[in-house]
């Protein structure tokens, strides 16, 4: 057991970095939970936790200056509750994430604040030209992001599994079915934000075409994504003939939805 | 330096140790000045090949701490024309702090514009809905797998020909981008995410209706039935089309979450859902 706490906690620090970093996507809830669940003794829990959860993080982003709620956190600790000793059902799993990604959303802005004193001292190292300071100072800062998930996921992992197996079993009926129904229901505000990113009027239509053709069960992912692709080419083709040129044509709709994204972005 | 000089080039290893160094951009990202220790960070084996006393290396590492902050798979390419102005710099050429800077700062709000929807907008939710699709229809780890190696692959690949992309054409790129080949490449990624959103809202939102209607003659309708004959997925297509008008209207995601859960607490206690 003591192996694969140490292997949890060892998740735990590299998700805390890839979640900031965002490069190999390793706080991604579908691969973090399976990773914790395969340390743990029972990797299909982790993947059957991690795909749900991912459907419902799969619309969380840091763009610009602004910080999205955060998987990291919400995914290795889920995935201790639910692959761990504790055995708490998924959907529980998934529903226990949305205050955990809140938390760890709050502690990676507070580690954007807290890491200036760092970045202060690269500009003196910079000053009398030590390279080698200011490599060593930005491991330092990697490494302070992976402590930014480890430290409160260690914290949560002490509490007592028998205790989160009480708090379920107390739980009334009616929230123990809510939070099965929400479990299914919550993707929708993934997709929303995802939309949110993109959507002018000229694309509406395609979100359309997509959802209609996707209610013939027999068309699988990968030929609805292959009609995707062959609509986008067509679209091209035709809007950079008939328009007044490629430049012109295919910059202002994104340009101006860029504006509108950062707008609301600033206010989330 | 009284003989003829050899000018100054980087090496294909300073190239990859740059390369591999840009993956931990970010790490040090921090308010006032986002993610200008990254990009110093990175850039400091070509400091250290294209300067070689301590003063000019001082000088290269306090230009590339100010501010900065872009997609950062989009940094490859700006680092690419940063690297080709800096060896230009060390050969002799006048190029000026402020130049590089401005080349710098004019690149990364245009290509972070055009890349976000692309990259987390687009390729990230696909790829790990589908990810999620495989791993949940019994195939299990497979679906991990798949998400993890078609991301990396595609990443590390995009940030390399980036990378060099940038560096043999230097500032010309700009010319090149603003024929405005990647706004249609972001026109076309926004359109197959678009139409793959559309496709996952009635594959993989769950909800289903409870009530079973009974008529004067007995004869009993499930609601849920009833819907699905009109079109299936019709309830997922409300939602989520009420959820991005409330997101129009600068409602916070986690304010649309809590009502989510709020609602099927409410409609599982109503008899609405099962």
């Amino acid at each position: 057991m003591n192996v694969s706490i140490l292997a949890v906690l060892i998740i735990a620090f590299l998700a805390g970095i890839g979640g900031v970093v965002d490069e190999w996507e390793v706080h991604q809830p579908i691969i973090a939970c399976t990773l914790v669940g395969v340390a743990l003794g029972h990797p299909l829990v982790g993947v059957t936790l991690g795909a749900s959860l991912q459907l419902i993080t799969l619309g969380w982003m840091n763009i610009g200056t602004v910080v999205g709620p955060d998987p990291a956190l919400a995914a290795v600790v889920t995935a201790w509750w639910v692959a761990g000793p504790a055995h708490l059902p998924v959907a529980l799993g998934v529903i226990l994430a949305l205050p955990l990604a809140w938390v760890g959303q709050w502690i990676t802005r507070g580690m954007r604040q807290l890491i200036i004193p760092v970045v202060n001292q690269a500009d003196q190292a910079a000053a009398v030209g030590n390279l080698r300071r200011i490599n060593h100072l930005q491991l330092l800062c990697a490494g302070l992001q992976g402590l930014r998930t480890l430290l409160p996921a260690a914290l949560l992992m002490l509490l007592p599994a028998a205790w989160l197996q009480t708090g379920y079993q107390t739980l009334p009926d009616v929230l123990r079915g809510g939070f099965r129904v929400a479990a299914g229901m919550l993707v929708v505000v993934s997709f929303a934000l995802v939309i949110n990113t993109m959507a002018t009027r000229q694309l509406w239509p395609f979100f359309f075409l997509g959802f209609a053709l996707a209610t013939d069960q027999h068309l699988s992912l990968i030929a609805l994504g292959i009609i995707g692709v062959g609509l986008a080419v067509l679209y091209l083709g035709w809007h950079g003939n008939s328009g007044a040129g490629p430049t012109t044509g295919a910059a202002t709709p994104t340009s101006a939805t860029d504006d509108d994204l950062d707008r609301e972005l600033d206010d989330l | 330096m009284t003989t003829t000089k050899q000018p100054l080039t980087l090496t294909l290893g300073d190239q990859l140790r740059i390369f591999g160094r840009s993956g931990l951009e970010q790490a040090a990202w921090n308010y006032p000045r986002l993610q200008n220790l990254g990009f110093c960070y990175i850039m400091i084996p070509a400091i250290q090949r294209l300067y070689a006393d301590r003063t000019a290396q001082a000088a290269a590492a306090t230009r590339h701490l100010t501010s900065f902050n872009t997609m950062p798979y989009m940094q490859s390419l700006i680092t690419g024309v940063t690297l080709s102005l800096e060896e230009q710099r060390a050969n002799g050429h006048p190029v000026s702090d402020d130049e590089i800077n401005a080349v710098k700062v004019g690149m990364m709000g245009s290509l972070a514009g055009v890349a976000d929807p692309v990259w987390w907008g687009t390729w990230r939710p696909i790829l790990s809905a589908f990810a999620a699709s495989l791993a949940l229809s019994g195939l299990g780890i497979l679906g991990p797998i798949v998400f993890f190696v078609g991301w990396n692959v595609v990443r590390l690949g995009f940030r390399w020909w980036a990378q060099r992309w940038g560096y043999r054409r230097g500032v010309q790129i700009v010319e090149d981008l603003s024929r405005g080949i990647l706004q249609k490449l972001t026109l076309g990624a926004s359109i197959v995410g678009m139409f793959i959103m559309g496709a996952l809202v009635p594959r993989w939102t769950r909800i289903s209706l409870k009530p079973v209607l009974v008529t004067a003659h007995h004869a009993t309708y499930d609601l849920q039935a009833l819907l699905d004959q009109l079109l299936p997925g019709l309830l997922p297509l409300g939602l989520t089309l009420g959820c991005v008008w409330l997101l129009r209207r600068h409602v916070k995601p986690f304010w649309l979450l809590l009502g989510i859960l709020g609602l099927s607490i409410l409609g599982y206690w109503g008899g609405l859902f099962k």
